[in-house]
């Protein structure tokens, strides 16, 4: 009979996932609006504002997973609500990364 | 028969990485679709597993790759400054404007998406191997997830192969 593992880490990286997604899309529509924050997120000239928007969600998708999988390891969060959540924010994620979206806030 | 340097990466990232990411899904999806007690024998699981396994690391390696070189080695070139690089020639072009305000500034975000949904899926397979058979919830999340990342890569791949036709970077 094998031994049936806990729920937390599938949900901490479903989690994790939608964060990082909703934190690119974030970043870019944030950028728009906001020239000094567009600036800041150029980590790497020759790509421009696009290394630091994808360059944020990465770590944040990291860091949110590391400590959503320590919290969960050993737990059973709702899978169900995880999912739901992971799903919103990538749902969010595409929204705000969508042009005609983020143009609004440049007009 | 020559390609630039610049045309050899452009294929790298979108034909070769890209399409691969792509083609691949078709294989994922089946495989945890079809990883089911009610469909395959416990042997049959285990074969499976090996498989996705593989495959799901494989496929989010490739969505990493794709990316990486897409951002830094082959968009530095599309938005270069000279008046005759790509962007340039699409923004000084009102009938083809939309394909960099829209296409390319949906692409070059959206994009991203695919290698962190595909981590994710790889790692579910990885931590939770024969139990996923059994957990149908997981399962679905983790099949969500894959499609998602399909998606994702999709919109990037369909714009960039436009963009490459209509203002190719040589």
């Amino acid at each position: 009979m094998m031994q049936r593992k806990p729920a937390g880490p599938g949900a901490a990286a479903l989690v994790a996932a939608g964060v990082g997604i909703f934190v690119i899309g974030l970043m870019t529509t944030l950028a728009e609006p906001l020239p000094a924050l567009k600036n800041a997120l150029a980590w790497y000239n020759p790509a421009g504002p696009l290394s630091g928007k994808t360059g944020v969600g990465v770590i944040v998708w990291l860091l949110t997973w590391v400590v959503l999988h320590a919290a969960w390891k050993n737990k059973n969060p709702d899978l169900g609500r995880a999912f739901g959540w992971a799903l919103s924010l990538v749902a969010v994620g595409f929204v705000l990364t969508f042009p005609l979206f983020y143009e609004i806030f440049t007009r | 028969m020559s390609l630039t340097a610049r045309e050899l990466w452009t294929v790298l990232h979108g034909l070769i990485f890209g399409s691969l990411f792509l083609a691949a899904f078709a294989g994922g999806l089946a495989g945890l679709y079809s990883l089911r007690p009610d469909l395959v024998t416990v042997a049959g699981i285990r074969e499976r597993l090996t498989r996705l396994l593989a495959g799901t690391w494989v496929m989010a390696a490739v969505a990493w790759i794709t990316v990486v070189s897409g951002t830094y080695v082959v968009y530095p070139w599309y938005r270069a400054s000279p008046p005759g690089s790509p962007r340039n020639l699409l923004l000084a072009d009102p009938a083809k404007k939309l394909w960099h305000t829209f296409g390319m500034e949906w692409k070059e975000h959206v994009g991203w998406f695919a290698p962190i949904l595909a981590t994710a899926v790889a790692f579910i397979v990885a931590y939770y191997g024969p139990q996923l058979a059994e957990d149908k919830r997981l399962r679905r999340a983790a099949i969500w997830l894959f499609a998602l990342a399909f998606v994702a890569a999709g919109v990037a791949g369909v714009f960039g192969a436009f963009l490459n036709k209509i203002v190719p970077i040589r």
